[in-house]
């Protein structure tokens, strides 16, 4: 008896010194390799370490953070990209009550870097005592909302109600302003830059995108001609020009048909041409979800008798969009850093800006590997918490999956 | 209007149906009559029809030509109607077709709420019901990719009775199934036969048919070859292709 449970038990797990035997030394080759990848990864660091604190010139980035993160919104409304900043602070942290796993990392973040930025001690004139006590309180609300998030009654579609509620509002009255307030001056949007704009494109692409894609990709197996045509002729002209055209096409050749009064402003025409864009891909995302759905799913739907848009709803959309996430949020992340080519119709976004800050001073233009690496680590941060966020949503629907 | 009925007016009435997928003609006059509380077997060579025909009945296949009444409501292109034979008919399928993203609660309580207008507790009342019928109320908050082959097949009996239909079709239910798990599926269906349900079912389960059956049909080609009670097919078949059919499945 003993004998046979003693067979039975499992492996003890392999020690520090077998694991690093096994997996790192295991012959005179990989001892080399991974020698030498130590070697390389130490001098690296070394440098990097050293050009980042000792050679480098942070002053572009430094000497005006706020043109990256607001352009040239005008500095006597500074309140107003401030408040909005409060306002998805504390929605960040509601969303983090709200969908832990999702967002939980991001807004830790978030919090520690607006954290850190309030008290960094830097001389900036520009981030006043007022603009670090903004950046201060921030954290103080992405946890206020964290708290207020997790009580019990609070659930996911009223957080996103609020969202949309306070997106709304800022974009289209706190931002822009209007005439008949007198308290929000106009500001028209030429003035708009920086890393406001860029989550502008991006989030408005996203969110727009994502439900016209999903109506074109259901269009194109409509069994209404008019409607079939459509979305075909509309998912495949777009696919077949380059983002750059689009953009073009809208920013410049629809100015040209408009009279002047009419003329819809500069960044909603530049987000109509990402909404396009990212619409058709969505489209044939979704389109190939939609295909892998077996002909059964649908028989038993309809032997049920449920009706054409239930079974829509119900049970072909939620099993094509969970086998389509991974390349949708793929494609969001393209879109996302596509942004970028909105330099071309001349708005300011980060890039933008980043431009331009080179040539503030003549001494800035041979800092351009100060300011590109910093833009560069601003995507790569977003992008990577988008990913995060994918990965986190593919775990959580793989359950019961077959 | 069913509850109306008359003693032998039909509940199911097939009066020369027919069938062309393209220029394949897959149906060539089926004309059946069932009656209330009757189970039927329909049996036959793979690819005479079977599945064809059962699934007209609730119009996943549209005939285009005769004529199928159910329940005193003609099958037309008059969608409110194919609504209506929807809501009557229930139909296990040889694969399930369990909706894999929804729990087995779910799978089952869907139609309910949204066709039959339940609340969700009635609905799932009404489910822990039929689930303890089935024998697996212990399975309820799993999903589907959780159960076994006869869990499953069972799920979707129980998802099919939820709407309470007056009508329930069988294709092949068992053949997808591992050998050990026909026995609990057809259980299931034989405490149905006997509870008094009008059952169509599309079967090689000559043990079934034999039990319960009320009729059976032999199909053959889109045609039906013979029909009579299971004692007429299995003791004195008159067709020389239904002997022929019924030695090869006997006989294994
Ligand atoms: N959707 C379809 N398109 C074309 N042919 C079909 C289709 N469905 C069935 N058939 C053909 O119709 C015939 C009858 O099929 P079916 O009713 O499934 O037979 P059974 O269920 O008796 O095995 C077969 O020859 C099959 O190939
Ligand atoms: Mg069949």
């Amino acid at each position: 008896m003993s004998d046979a449970s003693e067979i039975l038990a499992p492996p003890s797990p392999p020690g520090f010194y077998e694991w690093l035997r096994k997996n790192l030394f295991s012959n005179w080759f990989n001892a080399l390799l991974t020698i030498f990848s130590l070697v390389f990864l130490y001098l690296a660091l070394v440098n990097v370490i050293r050009w980042m604190f000792f050679t480098a010139d942070w002053r572009p980035v430094t000497g005006s953070p706020l043109l990256f993160l607001i352009g040239q919104y005008p500095r006597d409304q500074l309140w107003r990209p401030g408040l909005s900043l409060l306002i998805c602070a504390l929605l960040i942290g509601m969303s983090w009550g709200v969908w832990e796993r999702y967002v939980k990392a991001f807004a830790i973040f978030l919090g520690i870097l607006l954290g850190v930025l309030a008290l960094i001690p830097l001389e900036t004139p520009t981030i006043t005592l007022v603009v670090r006590a903004v950046f201060l309180v921030c954290p103080f609300l992405i946890f206020g909302g964290f708290w207020v998030g997790r009580r019990s009654g609070v659930q996911g579609r009223h957080v996103t109600t609020l969202w949309l509620i306070a997106a709304i509002f800022i974009l289209l009255v706190l931002l822009p302003g209007l005439s008949s307030i007198p308290a929000l001056p106009v500001v028209p949007t030429t003035a708009w830059g920086g890393l406001l704009v860029t989550l502008l494109l991006a989030i408005g692409g996203i969110v727009l995108s994502f439900p016209i894609g999903v109506l074109l990709a259901l269009g194109r197996r409509s069994s209404l001609p008019v409607v079939k045509l459509f979305s075909i002729l509309f998912i495949e002209v777009v696919r077949g020009v380059p983002l750059v055209t689009i953009l073009f096409m809208f920013s410049i050749i629809l100015t040209l048909f408009m009279p002047a009064e009419s003329r819809i402003d500069r960044i909603l025409r530049a987000l109509m041409a990402m909404v396009f864009f990212s619409a058709a891909y969505t489209a044939e995302n979704v389109r190939g979800g939609l295909q892998a759905i077996p002909e059964g799913q649908v028989e038993a739907a309809k032997a049920l008798g449920l009706s054409g848009l239930q079974i829509t709803s119900f049970i072909v959309l939620p099993q094509a969009l969970r086998l389509v996430i991974p390349n949708i949020v793929g494609q969001f992340i393209s879109l996302f850093k596509d942004t970028t080519l909105v330099i071309i119709v001349g708005i300011n976004d980060l890039l933008g800006i980043g431009n331009a800050v080179l040539n503030l001073q003549p001494d800035f233009v041979r800092l351009q590997m100060e300011v590109y690496l910093f833009i560069t680590a601003i995507f790569w941060v977003f992008s990577y918490f988008m990913s995060y966020a994918s990965l986190e949503l593919e775990k959580a629907l793989g359950v019961g999956e077959r | 209007m069913g509850e109306n009925q008359e003693k032998n007016e039909p509940i199911i009435l097939c009066k020369d149906v027919h069938k062309w997928f393209d220029d394949f003609h897959a149906l060539r006059g089926i004309s059946m009559e069932v009656q209330l509380r009757e189970v039927v077997v329909i049996f036959g060579p793979s690819g005479s029809g079977k599945s064809t025909f059962i699934r007209t009945l609730n119009r996943l296949e549209e005939h285009q030509r005769g004529q199928i009444i159910v329940d005193g409501i003609e099958l037309s292109h008059d969608v409110r109607n194919i609504e209506r034979i929807r809501m009557e008919t229930g139909m296990v399928f040889q694969q399930f077709n369990l909706f894999p993203h929804l729990s087995v609660l779910q799978n089952i309580t869907l139609a309910p709420i949204w066709v039959r207008k339940w609340t969700k507790d009635q609905a799932e009342e009404v489910a822990m019901q039929l689930l303890e019928r089935v024998g697996i109320p212990e399975q309820a908050r799993k999903f589907p990719g959780q159960l076994s082959g006869g869990q499953q097949q069972r799920v979707a009996i129980a998802r099919a009775l939820a709407m309470q239909p007056k009508i329930m079709l069988f294709d092949e239910p068992t053949s997808a199934l591992d050998p050990e798990m026909i026995k609990e599926v057809l259980d299931v269906m034989i405490e149905l036969a006997r509870s008094g349900m009008t059952m169509l079912v599309v079967t090689h389960e000559m043990g079934f048919a034999r039990g319960v059956a009320d009729r059976m049909y032999f199909f053959d080609e889109g045609l039906i070859v013979e029909s009579g009670s299971p004692d007429d097919i299995f003791n004195n078949p008159r067709e020389d292709r239904t002997k022929l059919f019924l030695s090869q499945i006997l006989h294994h």
